[in-house]
């Protein structure tokens, strides 16, 4: 019984980092306040798991000002996406080989 | 990591991909209320226009007073905030249930995404209406109300798409068949409203 670990992906062990690029997968992008209110996270948290995936070039962060207010769009790199996708077959091919 | 916790983690990621990108807060029951208040709007309609004696097909008014067409104007601009207020309130209530903000990234998206058939449509039944041309209001309003809903769908139910398409062609047949505007209000507004809700709440809630 042997798993191919090789798309398994340690960046999203972390569950905040998988549930962020969960949700950058599924949108355009998203910014700052709107995903935490989504996760249910504390700023620093948020933020420091943003920062693991921009070093990892996994998603891009742009930032702009509205009505004066600061305001931080994420978006997913196509990287970012590749990993991603890998991760999950990761996943899928565990559950499989438990199966058998 | 065993076989639970990955289940559970995918089932995690699917419900975030959805909740983050899609409406779930409209509720279905909002839609049943909204058209209710549709129903009463065209009553009060009816007897304004036709009166109480109309068994001989004889109307009391016709549209084009301008009295008559200030308090149509009225009643349906009533409708249409009663609506909202509904619609808004009871979105509240199911997204504070759920423990959401109603004002998220996709609920802005939607708005965006309606908002502009919307205003089209609406700018141009006043322009008719300006003009004079009253038979055109009833299926101009319906069928961009279809196209915002049908645009909104992206980020909803996939049955408003449905509810879109629908209103669009009662709109095309209103024009086809002039005088009949009212009533196509009442299938439109009403009772495809109802219906809708009756499903969304039956499915969803």
């Amino acid at each position: 019984m042997s798993v191919d670990f090789s798309l398994y992906n340690k960046v999203f062990e972390n569950r905040i980092r998988l549930q962020i690029m969960s949700v950058l997968m599924a949108n355009e992008g998203y910014d700052f306040s709107s995903l935490k209110d989504l996760l249910d996270v504390t700023d620093g948290n948020l933020a420091s798991n943003l920062k693991t995936l921009e070093k990892e070039g996994y998603i891009t962060v742009e930032k702009s000002f509205v009505d004066r207010k600061p305001n931080t769009r994420y978006k997913r790199t196509d990287k970012g996406a590749k990993a991603f996708e890998n991760h999950l077959s990761a996943l899928e091919n565990l559950i499989k080989q438990q199966y058998k | 990591m065993n076989q639970q916790d990955l289940i559970k983690e995918i089932g995690n990621i699917r419900s975030l991909m959805e909740r983050s990108s899609k409406v779930l807060s409209i509720s279905g029951l909002s839609g049943v209320l909204i058209g209710i208040y549709a129903l009463v709007g065209a009553a009060a309609a009816y007897y304004m226009v036709y009166g109480f004696d109309s068994q001989f097909a004889y109307r009391d008014h016709y549209v084009t007073e301008p009295a008559i067409i200030r308090n149509l104007f009225w009643i349906a601009l009533t409708v249409l905030l009663a609506s909202l207020t509904t619609g808004l309130w009871m979105a509240r209530r199911k997204a504070n249930k759920a423990g959401q903000v109603v004002w998220n990234a996709s609920s802005k998206a939607m708005l965006l995404a309606m908002a502009i058939p919307l205003i089209t449509g609406g700018l141009l039944a006043l322009i008719f209406l300006s003009k004079g041309l009253f038979g055109l209001i009833a299926s101009t309003l319906l069928i961009f109300y279809g196209l915002a809903l049908t645009s909104a769908s992206v980020y909803t139910f996939k049955e408003v798409r449905w509810l879109g398409l629908l209103e669009i062609v009662l709109g095309l047949l209103a024009l086809l068949l002039p005088g009949y505007g009212l009533w196509f209000w009442v299938l439109g507004f009403g009772v495809l409203h109802i219906i809708y809700g009756f499903i969304v709440h039956k499915k969803y809630e």
